[in-house]
């Protein structure tokens, strides 16, 4: 069970948003990385959250680049899980590659600051400040798979291949 | 039931009989990565025990995004690499060889293959019939190591084009129609595959770049049949054998059919911060521009060059408007030399830089000042991509890019053709 707090995002939060390309240079430093996530659209951001907080946003989230850069250092800087209403394919898949729950759901019933459980093997999301409860959508179970291992790396290492189920 | 030609590919290299909706895994005909998202996939492939990689001859590594490198970070990652390659016997492209997606066309994607790449614009090799998409560092280094990865077969959106394109509109219009028209997230997971009557008219160069952009509007891949002109181009590049035919099935299921009229497209622009932000240039008429790149994996091809060249031959850019051109390829280079393309661009104002990805991910070569606009002939225009979060970013057609840079606003290429 995730408990945090929701920061709010609206739609279509590129990967230059999250990791600008201007910041390459830091992409093999992954801990001062982490520092600048978000920072064009909320400077704020790192130093407000907390461990295990979550990053709410509207449609396709994650546009853009395929850099994994993007949700390592989004779950580097403690966002314990992002919840959108659509996510972008590669990010999608990189998110649960690197362990970064991504959750699929009605985020308009959600505000900045309120305070939520996820049940990630159930898929739902309680939002305790305002005691509605929201279903997400159900992942491929290959995914829940590289997600319940901890991500793609954790997974390979214990069955040294795809195991479809 | 007949098949998509994404359902045809997946299931070739799956042996499964893949349908869309499908999990299947795939063999994977090429693997490669570049240099800012590499590193990241060398530590994977290290971390997840790996020490060889399945298919040496067809893991790529590249170095175009930050090269040659603007510092010292940089500079390392790049070493890491080399080390890398080395190691697995990986080929290596070296700073100033060119874009990756360019080299992947010009040298090693086939019709039929499955191919990956750690970019997102790996779609592009779409356009000679690969199933080709991109991913993030970690899914390649297993790919690299396995010689196979997951999919889930997409739905397939039908694209049929038909008409001629007119005057002064080119590939680069035809796709940012499209994706104003179906939005940023309007493919997300699909394949969009293009058929129709307009195909044999579209040299490689212009379904690359179509291909090249179809992540834009969030799909997986962008996939063009395999016919004479893919024949032609793979001939061309020495890898005629690499050549087969392919089209979908006539009666394969298609979630949407979109049809175009190309014959009734004019020039278009995607205002920032969005690709899907689209007008015809005719309504930006006017704003004043401070840079123009002609260049990148969208727009730096010899047909680009070429259109830039016939436009900028015997003028000169505007005073107040800078002009960088960067040809996407050694090959290309070497070709708009010889063609007396690139002494025109020289002489018209343009400062040339090497292969390789130059102003577009904004880690050098072109980063924008505060408040600046530019019109780049590349394929996105996202806050910030430019290495400047305070400037606007403009994507059009060479055409448009090179009447631009004349006139210091925003202009309609049919003014100056
Ligand atoms: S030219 Fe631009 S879009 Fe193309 S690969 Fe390089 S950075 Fe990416």
């Amino acid at each position: 069970m995730l408990k945090g707090k929701a920061f709010k995002f609206g739609d279509d939060i590129s990967t230059d948003d999250i990791v600008p390309g201007r910041l390459a240079p830091l992409r093999s430093n992954l801990p001062e990385l982490a520092k600048h996530v978000l920072e064009d659209l909320r400077p704020d951001f790192v130093s407000r959250l907390s461990p295990g907080d979550f990053l709410v946003a509207g449609k396709n989230f994650g546009l853009g680049s395929s850099r994994e850069h993007a949700p390592l250092s989004l779950k580097m800087a403690g966002v314990g899980a992002v919840l959108a209403k659509s996510a972008a394919r590669i990010f999608f898949r990189n998110a649960i590659n690197v362990g970064l729950p991504l959750l699929i759901c009605d985020t308009d019933a959600i505000d900045e600051g309120d305070e939520l459980e996820v049940d990630l093997a159930s898929g739902k999301v309680h939002n305790m400040t305002k005691g509605t409860q929201l279903a997400s959508g159900r992942m491929a179970e290959v995914m829940l798979r590289i997600l319940e291992e901890g991500g793609l790396v954790e997974y390979i290492k214990k069955y040294g291949d795809f195991e479809l189920p | 039931m007949g098949k998509t030609l994404a359902e045809k590919i997946l299931s070739w290299n799956s042996g499964e009989d893949a349908q869309a909706g499908d999990i299947v895994i795939a063999r994977v005909d090429l693997a490669f990565i570049q240099d800012t998202t590499g590193p990241l996939t060398v530590r994977q492939f290290r971390a997840s025990g790996f020490q060889r990689v399945a298919n040496p001859g067809r893991t790529v590594v590249f170095l175009d995004h930050a090269a040659p490198s603007p510092n010292r970070e940089l500079a390392n990652d790049h070493r890491l690499l080399r080390q890398f390659a080395h190691q697995v016997g990986a080929q290596l492209f070296e700073v100033g060889e060119g874009i990756c997606h360019q080299l992947v066309a010009e040298r090693f994607a086939s019709p039929g293959e499955v191919v990956v790449g750690a970019d997102s614009h790996s779609v592009t090799a779409g356009g000679l019939g690969a199933f080709a998409t991109g991913m993030g560092s970690t899914d390649v280094a297993v790919a690299m190591a396995l010689g196979k990865t997951w999919f889930r077969v997409p739905e397939s959106f039908r694209v049929c084009l038909r008409g001629d394109f007119p005057r002064g509109v080119y590939a680069k219009d035809l796709i940012l129609h499209l994706i104003g028209s179906i939005g940023a997230d309007g493919a997300t997971y699909r394949a969009l595959e293009f058929t129709g009557e307009t195909l044999s008219k579209m040299s490689i160069s212009d379904r690359l770049t179509v291909a090249n952009m179809v992540v834009e509007a969030g799909a997986k891949v962008g996939l063009f049949p395999s016919d004479e002109v893919t024949k032609g181009y793979l001939e061309e590049h020495g890898r005629g054998q690499g050549y087969r035919p392919l089209a979908a099935d006539p009666d394969a299921s298609y979630e949407r059919t979109i049809e175009v009229d190309v014959a009734g497209l004019e020039p278009m622009i995607a205002k920032p911060h969005a690709v899907d932000n689209t007008a015809p240039v005719q309504e930006l008429r006017g704003t004043k521009v401070h840079q123009v790149f002609i260049g990148t994996c969208t727009g730096g091809r010899l047909e680009d060059l070429a259109v830039a060249a016939s436009i900028l031959r015997g003028r000169r850019r505007h005073p107040d408007t800078r002009l960088i051109v960067g040809p996407a390829s050694t090959s290309i280079l070497i070709q708009a030399m010889n063609a007396g393309y690139l002494e025109t661009l020289v002489e018209a104002g343009a400062g040339v830089v090497p292969p390789g990805c130059a102003a577009c991910l904004g880690v050098h070569q072109g980063v924008l000042g505060d408040g600046e606009t530019c019109v780049s002939t590349g394929n996105r225009n996202f806050r910030g991509r430019m290495g400047n979060p305070e400037a606007f970013i403009y994507l059009a057609s060479p055409a448009t890019a090179a009447a631009t840079a004349l006139a210091g606003e925003v202009a309609d290429p049919r003014g100056f053709l």
